[in-house]
């Protein structure tokens, strides 16, 4: 299937001679949640801008459903939803007018009842006629998802949906986002919230100094590259490692009683031919555990590997 | 898909203006009639009882095509200007470049909002002016016709000085020191025919000058200068406007980076 929204050879330099985006290539498939990981500063926020058009790109082309952002800007925009990182909005309107504006804005006729809908969806229809000054942060946040939905939107951009947001809204965030996925709606978020992007991604795009370093399924890069720990407590402590198991890599602690090996997930049978190996130098253990490195170990050694 | 105008969001902006209008009533039409009747007091009444007749037309009669003027520009160049400049402020302006309309759209609900409250303003101030002192308009077409041109032409000054603005300051310091100036300057309470030779050379160099008498002779049928060098002149403002909102859209200059 052709991707949804197609990115290649992005990039962007700034008046002021910083350079957001150094050639950024991304394909988003149709109705999937991207997570875009990556650090302040890594280009994020610039990449979202552009597709949605609020920065004019330096160099590359992007494609929302075949057409291109810059000549088909009619099209591609009364598609995309926008929910940006900075609680901007108009703070002497009402909810009520403010949603409906947004929709007006994206060339939508009326709908009181789909904004209905959309504001007892979000928990805000008993704060319909309240002056958004008066809400809450995040209050404020859900009003201006509430904005980025009235136009029914095909494709959603989150830029930090969950920052500053208590953890109870986050869940209730998340389960949003799930919900707009079920009803076909593509959603890309950007977060450093590696906790968020595991719990809610179905990709995961990881940026870093304006290039993509890697984009992969999540479970898949769990996997690949996830460093794998087998914890073995030993049954009498021993003084150093045998020289026959030198090759490992073992680590000894814990008094002698503790043997820890780092190896890859990938290799399937790296942990049987180890156990082997200890048999033969008779070792005994009576206990064994496996730790999986998070996505945020994963993500830390990425950003940190020279570019 | 719909790929020609955004009549939607053309309509969606100028209601959003003029609800602002609305919400802020006070400051937006009161205060600006208040003011402008002191002036019909203070110079119509208490001071123009002594002064004579200017080419046949009573002191108060004959100011009150300035003072609408007067009144028309400021008010067109800071609602214009406040309107745009806001959105930008406050950050607001995200969902504007990021909703499927060009800078025609943006400027016809921004201008368009802008005019309409500047025309409503205008219309009020003849009013009241009415209650004070008698008003002849001999060519009411002509007089409405350069009331929406200047309103029109003077909101899209304003939506310019409020896109190129980037803090407070800026954003008053044209209406402040060029356009009340201009205005006091531009024959607004006196025919330049009063004036010694050299200032009258001086002031047609003042583009309000045009205005002002080509609204005047409006009412009254005397002018400092011929109609239709009026009517050319606000012509040529009206497409100068255009020509800058034309380029600030192709450029995106200090809307988009």
């Amino acid at each position: 299937m052709a991707p949804f929204v197609s990115i290649s050879g992005l990039s962007k330099t700034y008046a002021s001679g910083f350079k957001a985006l150094a050639g950024v290539d991304l394909e988003i498939r149709r109705g999937e949640i991207l997570a875009l990981l990556g650090p302040n500063g890594a280009g994020k926020t610039t990449l979202i801008s552009i597709i949605c058009g609020i920065v004019t790109p330096s160099e590359g082309t992007v494609t929302v459903d075949g057409h291109d952002i810059i000549t088909g800007y009619r099209v591609t925009r009364s598609m995309i939803g926008l929910v940006p990182q900075e609680l901007t909005t108009d703070a002497f309107e009402t909810v009520w007018a403010t949603v409906s504006f947004s929709r007006g804005l994206f060339g939508r006729t009326k709908n009181p009842a789909l904004i209905e809908k959309i504001l007892r969806d979000l928990s805000l229809w008993d704060k319909k006629d309240n002056r958004i000054k008066e809400l809450s942060g995040g209050m404020k946040r859900r009003v201006m998802i509430a904005k980025a939905l009235s136009h029914e939107p095909t494709v959603l951009f989150l830029d930090e949906p969950t920052a500053g947001v208590d953890v109870n809204l986050r869940k209730d965030m998340w389960g949003l986002i799930r919900e707009l996925r079920a009803s076909g709606v593509t959603v890309i978020l950007t977060t450093h919230y590696i906790e968020e992007a595991e719990a809610i991604a179905d990709r995961i795009g990881v940026i870093n100094k304006g290039r993509i370093v890697l984009v992969e399924e999540k479970a898949a890069l769990m996997q690949k590259l996830g460093k794998k720990q087998l914890i073995l407590e030993l049954t009498a402590p021993i003084g150093a490692v045998p020289a026959s198991l030198a090759a490992y890599g073992l680590a000894l602690s814990n008094g002698g009683s503790r043997l820890t090996y780092t190896y890859d997930a990938r290799v399937e049978s790296a942990i049987s031919v180890l156990l082997g190996d200890l048999a033969a130098a008779d070792l005994h253990f009576t206990d064994l555990k496996t730790e999986q490195s998070s996505l945020e170990d994963i993500f830390v050694t990425l950003v940190e590997e020279p570019a | 898909m719909n790929t020609g105008m955004n009549f939607q969001a053309v309509k969606a902006i100028y209601k959003f203006e003029m609800a602002r209008t609305w919400r802020t009533l006070f400051q937006s039409i009161v205060s600006p009639v208040i003011s402008t009747s002191l002036y019909f007091v203070v110079f119509g009444s208490a001071i123009g009882s002594r002064i004579p007749q200017i080419e046949g037309v009573a002191y108060g009669s004959f100011i009150v095509p300035g003072l609408i003027m007067l009144s028309l520009l400021t008010q067109s160049v800071s609602n214009a200007s406040f309107g745009i400049f806001f959105p930008k402020f406050s950050g607001t302006i995200y969902e504007l470049l990021s909703a499927p309309l060009s800078f025609v759209e943006i400027t016809l609900g921004y201008v368009g909002a802008a005019a309409t409250k500047s025309i409503l303003l205008g219309l009020i101030i003849l009013a009241t002016a009415s209650l004070f002192v008698p008003l002849h308009i001999a060519h009411p077409f002509w007089m409405l016709t350069v009331l929406v041109l200047t309103a029109v032409t003077f909101s899209l000054f304003g939506f310019i000085i409020g896109v190129w603005a980037d803090n407070f300051e800026k954003l008053q310091i044209i209406p402040l020191l060029v356009i009340t100036p201009l205005v006091f300057l531009g024959g607004s309470f006196y025919s330049i025919n009063m004036l010694p030779p050299f200032w009258q050379a001086v002031s047609l160099a003042n583009p309000v000058l045009y205005l002002v008498s080509g609204f005047r002779w409006a009412f009254y049928e005397i002018a400092d200068v011929s109609v239709m060098v009026s009517a050319g002149m606000i012509a040529i403002f009206l497409v100068a406007c255009l020509a800058a909102v034309w380029w600030i859209f192709k450029t995106g200059y200090h809307v988009k980076n």
